[in-house]
């Protein structure tokens, strides 16, 4: 039994490693002062300075920011009124069921066409606002899958228990249930946040031309295509250490309950 | 069971602990051959983990586990002569009953046909064989647990382990399993051990038993010696129902209680004693010398009626057995006096 | 079960009203237009035709799909190879570390993978790491070009998607109970042949479910081949991309796009009846 156990231990060592090498390297890559891989001159810090200082980068996070606070909002508000007509129901729906977790696995690249195609068909001028109806799509799926699985869980004799005592059905959603399924409304949204301020594929299709809606990937892609200076790594660092955090508040939401 | 036979199982001086807590604290059992054995306890007493370092689940912190006289303390799970019957049942989802029962015999790497053969008389002796290609899901609660015993037994090991074995059976199909694996603990010749928390059931099921108690053993012997002869006072309260008066021992062999002297066959003393006695062992006196008593409560059984009484001195409460009819004599509130049969008394 | 008076269709119906018009809508969209032409300067001529389809299964690009799908599966099958032990691993920790290790096994999914992918073009740079790495050890040869191969790629699509097959695996894992190993031991297994004949045939709905989603993921990748694999090995994804944004064919591509979701749709339902078959939808019948 002792060897299994020291199996398991460089097994995840190894594992483990792997996963957060490249990120590991990125991290101390930011703080280096020549910013390359061949050196190590020193560390600084003025890479994430001259991020502050780059107008493109900085229009570029506003605008991502903007995006993914509205389509968080949007989505979390469906995902959750999804949530909650599924799990209400008798009887599953096989086509709710399919509609719901369909934006999770296809392949963006075909949703990105697909929206191009209508909205140019339909002659919908693109920019912010078309990328945020778009990240609404998968960002309502993944709320809505959260805020299900916190659903299953709910112990309804509450709700039953509040219409003994003479609470509306209204009244005992808002006052029983909601409070119940809140924190795991609030970690869908963090997590819709985080996709959104991530995804790439499906803005670069639906920003439109011009660079007046662009956003954080899209101006990373670009960077890693067509001239890779130094600062991608702070920005890098930044972007990944927000999401982690997100991620971090997102889950101990989460956990509280399943005490 | 002469004494020059070797027992099939010797437990020497057990003993494991977790962290702190001592699980099993220095037990030793002798167990003989084509004998149904009882671990019987409270939660918490050790006898399941008992039952797992005899399977090989868990390691031992000292002592030795003999079979035949070898020490198999060093041998992992699945190369002792022992199989456990898991509480909960633990059957594989993805096999049929066939299967489950087919799996055993390919690890000892029998020829299939001998497989198939052992299989079919154990499927038709625990009465599976309509069952037998069945998966685990389409069972019930008392299926299911014949399978996991047929699995075990299939494999004719020297000694079968049953942890719970009918915890989760309903009372009748409790009843009925009792009898049951007594039945085929007969007739298979294999020594069970069973773990049970349940006193009734070991009484009833069990050739020899054990008490244990947070860890360590507390009495071995045969129901009947347990039950008329409890070692301490621990052992007569978990078994049956036992009244306890606190009272003096003053040095002959005289219990005094509440003013009223009652001869016991034993002698101790002078010191402040307890006397257990049983209900069917209390009577009603008319003598001076008998302990007076309160009815609290007469309560209807069908076969019997339990008189629910307390003492009028210092209110300890104790009950006797009457017949029904015997019992209908009397009602709460009534004064009484009550003897003890001397030879059925126990002084701690 | 009602959660409040209003009927549960109508509270599902603003979600379902966006997904039908932006979901499911786009795709109708592409599908119709891939039985369509392109017209002369771009954009779409309506004359129905099936030629689509037909260059579709042509050599060239039937070569491409099989590729893709190569690829695919190997990054799959590596996905799996690696995380199943890691997934074991965890699943073997003391219960308290589980969660905590399960998370930061999880949390790189999370970030962004151009990103991830990024790193690894760091890592893989003919002045990269890992050269560096190399040169630092005592090698003097010319650096390895490592990126821009179809290694690359893999280690990227494996990379990228790594940390849900864990999650897939562990979960299967962390469900199985305990003493079902146990009783299998008791039988007279070893480690090995519990493994084998318990531990992995149950644990297989996850592995399924991890390797399905894997490899549908990867296949329809585009951002990994272009990054890693420099546009020298065209996946579906990135045909897709140039039909739509370069060749100005939006027929072909949406008919490769529609393909691309066949095929997914159906590895998702095979392994869908797959898994229900193999958990026994079949009830339980309570006998006397």
């Amino acid at each position: 039994m002792h060897s299994g156990a020291l199996t398991s231990r460089i097994i995840l060592v190894l594992v483990f490693g792997f996963l957060y090498l490249p990120i590991a390297v990125l991290v101390a890559l930011s703080f280096n002062e020549s910013g390359l891989p061949t050196s190590w001159s020193g560390f600084s810090t003025k890479w994430y300075m001259s991020l502050a200082v780059n107008a493109e980068i900085l229009h570029a996070t506003w605008n991502t920011f903007v995006v993914a606070i509205f389509a968080t909002l949007i989505s979390t508000v469906l995902g959750t009124m999804l949530a909650l007509g599924m799990e209400a129901r008798r009887r599953k729906s096989n086509t709710l069921e399919a509609l719901a977790f369909a934006p999770m696995v296809i392949p963006d690249i075909v949703l990105a066409v697909a929206l191009l195609s209508l909205l140019s068909r339909l002659n919908i001028t693109l920019g912010l606002h078309t990328i945020v109806l778009s990240h609404v799509i998968f960002d309502l799926a993944f709320v809505c899958s959260v805020v299900r699985a916190r659903l299953k869980s709910f112990d309804y004799s509450l709700v039953e228990a509040s219409r003994d005592l003479g609470a509306s059905g209204w009244t005992s959603f808002w006052r029983i249930t909601f409070p119940v399924i809140l924190p795991a409304i609030i970690a869908g949204g963090l997590l819709a946040f985080t996709l959104s301020v991530d995804e790439f594929i499906i803005a670069f299709f639906t920003a439109g031309a011009g660079r007046s809606s662009i956003t954080l990937p899209m101006q990373i892609y670009s960077m890693i295509r067509f001239g890779v200076t130094p600062e991608i790594n702070a920005l890098a660092t930044l972007v990944m250490g927000l999401s982690a955090t997100i991620l971090l508040i997102s889950q101990w939401l989460n956990r509280e309950q399943k005490a | 069971m002469t004494s020059s036979q070797m027992p099939l199982l010797r437990i020497d001086q057990v003993a494991k602990s977790f962290g702190k807590t001592r699980a099993v604290d220095g037990v030793s059992l002798d167990i003989k051959e084509n004998e149904f054995f009882a671990l019987l306890g409270p939660s918490g007493c050790g006898k399941t983990t008992l039952l797992r370092m005899l399977a090989g689940f868990e390691t031992l912190d000292g002592g030795k586990i003999l079979i035949s006289g070898k020490d198999i303390s060093p041998l992992p799970p699945e190369k002792r002569p022992l199989n456990l019957m898991f509480q909960s049942y633990a059957l594989f989802p993805h096999m049929s009953v066939r299967q489950n029962l087919n799996y055993g015999l390919e690890m000892e790497r029998l020829p299939r046909k001998t497989i198939r053969r052992r299989v079919d008389e154990t499927l038709a002796s625990t009465d599976l064989t309509t069952l037998a290609d069945r998966k685990p899901d389409q069972l019930s609660g008392g299926q299911k647990q014949r399978v996991a015993l047929a699995r075990a037994l299939v494999k004719r090991p020297r000694v079968l382990l049953l942890d719970e074995p009918l915890g989760a059976l309903d009372k009748k199909l409790r009843e009925r399993m009792q009898l049951e694996l007594k039945r085929l603990q007969h007739e298979a010749g294999i020594t069970f051990i069973i773990v049970t928390h349940d006193q009734e059931e070991a009484l009833v099921m069990a050739d020899r038993m054990a008490i244990l108690k947070d860890g360590k053993l507390l009495q071995a012997g045969t129901p009947e010696q347990i039950y008329e002869e409890p070692a301490d006072r621990f052992v007569a309260n978990f078994i049956g129902i036992m009244n306890f008066l606190d009272g003096e021992i003053d040095g002959t062999h005289t219990f005094v209680v509440d003013g009223s002297r009652h001869r016991v066959s034993v002698k101790h003393g002078p010191r402040k004693a307890v006397l257990a006695v049983r209900p069917e062992h209390v009577s009603i006196t008319e003598s001076a010398d008998g302990l007076g008593v309160i009815i609290t409560d007469v309560a209807y059984h069908g076969l019997d009626r339990v008189l629910h009484a307390r003492t009028s001195s210092s209110g300890q409460a104790l009950q006797l057995r009457l017949s029904a009819a015997e019992g209908q004599k009397y009602a709460t509130g009534q004064a009484i006096k009550l003897a003890f049969n001397a030879d059925k008394c126990r002084i701690y | 079960m009602s959660f409040n008076a209003a009927k549960p269709n109508l509270l599902a119906a603003p979600a379902v009203i966006w997904l039908a018009v932006f979901m499911v809508l786009p795709c109708v969209l592409i599908l119709v237009y891939a039985f369509f032409e392109r017209g002369m300067f771009g954009g779409i001529e309506y004359n129905f035709t099936l030629d689509n389809f037909k260059r579709v299964v042509d050599p060239l690009y039937a070569k491409i799909f099989l590729n893709s799908a190569r690829i695919a599966l190997t990054a799959t099958f590596f996905a799996i190879m690696v995380g199943y032990p890691a997934a074991y691993a965890i699943a073997r920790a003391p219960q308290r570390w589980q969660p905590i290790l399960l998370f930061f096994a999880v949390l790189p999914f999370w970030s962004n993978y151009l990103i991830r992918t990024y790193a690894w073009i760091v890592l893989l740079n003919r002045e990269g790491l890992l050269n560096n790495l190399l040169r630092w050890l005592g090698y003097t040869g010319e650096p390895l070009s490592m990126l821009y191969t179809e290694g690359a790629v893999i280690t990227g699509l494996v990379y990228n998607y790594l940390p849900f097959v864990i999650l897939a695996i562990y979960s299967t894992l962390s469900r199985l109970n305990p003493e079902l190993m146990e009783a299998s031991r008791d039988l007279g297994a070893g480690a090995v042949r519990t493994f084998i004949r318990v531990t992995l045939p149950l644990t297989l709905p996850g592995v399924a479910a991890g390797g399905v989603f894997v490899f549908v993921l990867s296949i329809g990748n585009f951002v990994t081949p272009a990054l890693l694999g420099g546009g020298r090995f065209q996946m579906i994804g990135n045909l897709v991309y140039d039909q739509f944004l370069t060749a100005n064919d939006w027929p072909f591509g949406a008919a490769l796009g529609m393909t691309l979701i066949s095929v997914m749709i159906v590895l998702l339902m095979i392994q869908a009846r797959a898994t229900s078959h193999a958990s026994g939808e079949r009830g339980s019948r309570e006998d006397a």
